[in-house]
């Protein structure tokens, strides 16, 4: 029998402050659940003040937690891995959260489904998200994943009903129901991959896969043929939360149904999650599955043809787009695309921790130009929901040049134009992508960003060019709205001009 | 190892910068008249700052002069550390376009000062912003030698043109717009990854070599396992090596480089947004992308193609000399056939530029700096001419040469200054044009890589420029006067148009007549190039 230790032991066994980030979020958000209800009607706005707190708090500890200097932790018996990569990633998915925030009070407001609960659930999900980036173990990433997705789906159905009872938007159920359902599905491949991958090595923990793997790849052995469909599958469930093709299809209904802010949250801290994922999934724990000594991982070809086939996709679907929550619903596919550029490169052995980094980049760059445009399609739509298409945006140059000036520096962002976070992050992923070798998938990842060139643009075009008006709602946002807007616009600016800054950032980031 | 002391190539640089920041601060509406001044004050002052440059400029030396290098980024890339530098500095050809677009900014600039375009389209402010931030990045974009930083400025200049066509345009401005920013960024971005692999390859993005550490441009030539031209061929090219061309590497990157610069320049085939372009564009537009922007892509060509890849430039030397040709005589012929005048000096740019490619490609000495000059004649000539365009536009309201006539007769001074802005585009000796086509087609005549068949069929296109230029003057100043303007008062230059006018004059005499400055500016700094290709 075992013997159960003191708490004194389990504190020191666990190294539990290493996990202090994500487990202090979570836990302010338990005590959010009190402070909402004891608010009352009348200062709802506790709530949200309460969990911007909260992420100061978790941002902090951050800080403190993760000075890269520190080099990597275990923490939770193995569980649990405090390194560079979770320290970035964390603030990534924290200044996400923050915006998504401060976006929402106006949102929910005028909307009026201004309920507590919702940022209670954003914080839980952020928090999924926070453990999932720092899962070292088969388990964790798949109850983080849970974690991270099960508020996602009542997030996205939020628009459903008024708080006084009247329906609001079929589309918002539709979008909680799709995503619930599909997300569900992509948890059984997961949960399978998972338990195939046990099935091959005996192991969950990823640093331990990766010692197993070793020994039998190459192999003909039963166990060789279970890991790799295990793989494969683990590779389809994360492929659905980070919606690349072929695993996209529910993104572009869910991203228009869903709440704005929902939309904009969920794309980068589910994405962000999910990458995360997949590279401690493959890099870290599978990058010696190799079918000839010294050659690449044997994922590496299909990651390639997964980034293939989600940049011409994403990119040229988007072009058919005229609602603007669709295309950046394949605009964000079309940007997972780029991210599976560089995991493909990571499946090269010299570049894993250059391509690694390079993901890391892309995805703070897409973190805060994603964010910023969604702020600003948020802004301008209407009570009902609707004004969020492409000719609704004609003019905003003259009625509000300060937000159309944003709007412009997120579309040339998106697009990869230097001086902008969008261009440092492409220019590192291809930069990865042509050190492992991988010439063709370069080029057309340059091609593609030309094709995506053409409707970014044509939003500058109507905001700038086009004469007349569009539908345009009068100036109703609060200042939170412009607050989430300038955070998203000086974090890709500044990211953007100053570009040591990111790559020193992940400079210590190494999972292989 | 740095040189980070301020220098002046830095202050030049920056200055337009200051500019926009004081824009930036003005209020649009109430200070509505200052800010033409504010633009204008800025331009001047950087000309000045450029001038004083070339007076700093030592032509007899063969390195980067006032030369500033600050490490910016070490990015790690797996084993390498490659090193990203803002690295500033000035040889010949980079002072003499870093002057040209100096020279050209202020005169834009005086363009648009009385241009009814705001009445209608307003955004006084942000026309001269992006024309400030405009002339920032095409500063850079000369001065600059470190690749990656050029990729930023190359692409920057991209923004504030789209926007100069796109907003304050004529009615086809956003198909133009669009077109131009699409058609450029493809070009550029497989430049991009040229330049990824080349920096990856050689662990910096620096071209030359400075302070101790080596540029890319000579680890190019010591890169190993690759069959380089020479080595397939030999320096005496006995014999052809066909697999050169699509097997190796550095001819790949060639092509990436060329891509981008090509469609700049425009080289046929890549040219057909060019007249789209030119046309929608306001005239201070015109004026800067013919004056300046065009001769990116040859700069970019003799700066990064030559020196980068001198084996695969050899190898491709007749193919884009043979398109050069091709671009002349098509671009003459086409701009013979326009009614509408803006279209007409637009597609006369394809033609003007087809010699400097002619030029690039003799790879040698005369061609060369030939090559040079004529960028900077053309910028000068071509610029006047839309300038031209624009004031008649101003009047008139009209494009088509059919609605002119008499123009001469009403406005003398200005049919004057036309016509000598028209001859010295179309070469006329004593004039700059002369000089420059007269230099390339020696060069190409004496060049070891291209044939005689490429000067003859060059120099058909100095008598066509003549035709259509000659066509569009008797057609839109000569005659009777078809459409008499409302008021007497109307066929008055006003000062700014005057004033536009003077230097470009000054300027067209005095490189026609004297030159011997320029050519000695050139002299070092295009040795050391052709020095790469001499047999």
């Amino acid at each position: 029998m075992f013997e159960s230790p003191t708490i004194a032991e389990f504190l020191a066994d666990s190294n539990l402050h290493s996990t202090l980030p994500a487990t202090l979020l979570l836990t302010w958000t338990l005590i959010l659940v009190l402070i909402d209800l004891f608010a009352g009607e009348d200062r709802a706005h506790w709530t949200p003040v309460a969990a911007c707190i909260g992420l100061g708090i978790s941002f902090l500890a951050s800080l403190a937690v993760y000075s890269p200097a520190e080099g990597e932790r275990i923490a939770l018996y193995g569980m649990f891995i405090a390194d560079a990569f979770t320290g970035f990633l964390n603030m990534v998915i924290l200044v996400a959260t923050l915006i998504a925030i401060l976006m929402s009070w106006d949102y929910l407001n005028r909307a009026d489904i201004h309920r507590g609960e919702y940022y209670i659930l954003a914080l839980i999900s952020s928090a999924g998200a926070m453990f999932m980036v720092a899962a070292n173990d088969l388990i964790v990433i798949f109850v983080a994943l849970e974690l991270l997705s099960i508020p996602l789906y009542i997030l996205a159905a939020f628009r459903s009903i008024k708080n006084d009872g009247s329906e609001l938007s079929l589309k918002s159920e539709e979008s909680g129901m799709k995503y619930f359902i599909l997300g569900a599905f992509s948890s059984a491949f997961l949960i399978f991959g998972a338990a195939l991958v046990y099935g091959a090595t005996g192991e969950t923990n990823i640093p331990q896969i990766f010692s197993v793997v070793g020994a039998i790849a190459g192999g003909t052995s039963a166990a060789t043929f279970y890991l790799l469909i295990g793989v494969a599958l683990l590779v389809v469930g994360l492929g659905f939360k980070v919606a690349v093709v072929p695993f996209h299809m529910w993104t572009p209904d869910v991203y228009e149904g869903a709440p704005t802010p929902v939309t904009a949250f969920m794309s980068v801290t589910a994405k962000v999650g999910g990458f995360a994922a997949l590279l401690r999934v493959l890099v870290t724990g599978l990058s010696v599955l190799v079918l000839a000594e010294g050659g690449a991982a044997v994922w590496q070809a299909t990651a390639t043809i997964i980034a293939i086939v989600t940049l011409v996709l994403g990119n040229f679907v988007a072009i058919s787009q005229r609602n603007l929550k669709r295309m950046l619903a394949y605009s964000s596919i079309a940007h997972a695309g780029y991210i599976m550029v560089a995991v493909s490169a990571a499946g090269t052995a010299a570049v894993n921790d250059a391509a690694t980094q390079s993901a890391l980049i892309y995805m703070m760059a897409y973190m805060f130009t994603n964010l910023g445009a969604f702020a600003v399609v948020m802004a301008i739509e209407r009570e009902d929901g609707s004004g969020g298409e492409i000719d609704d945006i004609i003019g905003l140059a003259k009625t509000r040049p300060l937000m159309a000036m944003a709007m412009t520096v997120f579309m040339l962002s998106l697009t990869g134009v230097p001086l902008t976070a969008g261009f440092v992050g492409k220019f590192m992923v291809f930069a990865s992508a042509l050190q492992a070798g991988l010439f063709g998938l370069a080029v057309i990842g340059v091609l593609t960003s030309v094709v995506s060139a053409f409707y970014y643009v044509r939003v500058i075009v109507n905001m700038y060019l086009r004469d007349g008006s569009g539908d345009l709602q009068p100036a109703l946002e609060t200042p939170y709205v412009r607050w989430a807007i300038n955070i998203a616009l000086a974090g890709t600016l500044i990211f953007g001009i100053f570009y040591p800054l990111a790559t020193n950032l992940v400079g210590m980031v190494s999972i292989a | 190892m740095d040189v980070t002391g301020l220098s002046l190539t830095t202050i030049t640089l920056f200055l337009p910068m200051v500019g926009l920041a004081i824009l930036l601060f003005m209020n649009g509406e109430t200070q509505k008249a200052n800010l033409k001044w504010v633009a204008f004050a800025t331009s001047v002052v950087t000309f000045f700052a450029s001038v004083l440059m070339w007076i700093n400029f030592d032509p007899s030396a063969s390195d980067l002069q006032m030369v500033q290098r600050n490490t910016w980024a070490e990015i790690s890339l797996g084993d390498s550390v490659i090193n990203v530098s803002y690295f500033v500095g000035v040889d010949g050809i980079s002072m003499l376009l870093v002057l040209l677009t100096t020279f050209i900014m202020p005169i834009s600039i005086l363009g648009s000062f009385g241009s009814h375009i705001f009445e209608e389209r307003g955004r006084e402010k942000l026309y001269y912003i992006f024309l400030m931030l405009l002339e920032w990045s095409m500063i850079g974009v000369f001065v600059v030698h470190d690749l990656i930083i050029f990729y930023v400025f190359w692409e920057v200049t991209l923004v504030p043109m789209y926007f100069l066509i796109g907003i304050w345009g004529s009615e086809e401005r956003i198909y133009a717009a669009v077109k131009f920013f699409l058609y450029t960024m493809a070009g550029s971005i497989l430049m991009l990854i040229a330049i990824l692999y080349v920096g990856n390859r050689s662990g910096t993005f620096s071209t030359y070599s400075a302070g101790g550490d080596i540029g890319v441009i000579e680890r190019v030539r010591n890169w190993e396992g690759e069959g380089t031209y020479w080595d397939a061929v030999g320096p005496e090219g006995e014999s052809e090596d066909a697999g050169f061309l699509f097997n190796s590497v550095e001819s790949w990157l060639f092509l990436g480089f060329l891509v981008a610069f090509a469609i700049k320049v425009p080289i046929f085939p890549f040219h057909s947004w060019l007249p789209d372009a030119h046309v929608q564009a306001p005239t201070a537009g015109s004026v800067i992308l013919a004056g300046v922007l065009l001769k990116m892509g040859t700069y970019g060509i003799v700066r990064f193609n030559l020196n980068l890849f001198p084996e695969a430039t050899v190898a491709w030397a007749p193919t884009i000399a043979f398109l050069g040709v091709v671009g002349i005589i098509y671009g003459a012929w086409v701009s013979y056939a326009q009614d509408n005048v803006k279209k007409l000096v637009a597609y006369s740019s394809v033609s003007h530029l087809g010699f400097v490619v002619v030029g690039i490609f003799a790879l040698n000495a005369q061609g060369l700096q030939g090559a040079t000059l004529q960028m900077v004649n053309h910028g000068i000539s071509t610029g006047g001419l839309f300038l031209i365009v624009g004031m008649l536009y101003e009047r008139w309201h009209t494009k088509e040469m059919a609605d002119y006539g008499g123009v001469w007769k009403v406005m003398p001074l200005f049919g004057g200054i036309s016509l000598v802005i028209s001859l010295s585009s179309m070469g006329l000796p004593g004039l700059n044009g002369f000089i420059g086509e007269f230099t390339i087609l020696l060069g190409s005549l004496g060049s070891d890589y291209l044939g005689f068949a490429f000067t003859l069929f060059a120099t058909l296109g100095v008598i066509m420029a003549a035709v259509y230029l000659l066509k569009m003057f008797q057609h839109v100043f000569m005659g009777e006067l078809k459409r008499p303007l409302s008021s007497e008062a109307l066929y008055k230059l006003s000062w700014s148009e005057k004033a536009a006018f003077i230097p470009i004059i000054i300027m067209i005499f005095w490189m026609g007549i004297q030159p011997i400055v320029f050519f000695n500016m050139l002299d070092v700094s295009v040795d050391s190039i052709v020095a790469l290709f001499v047999r």
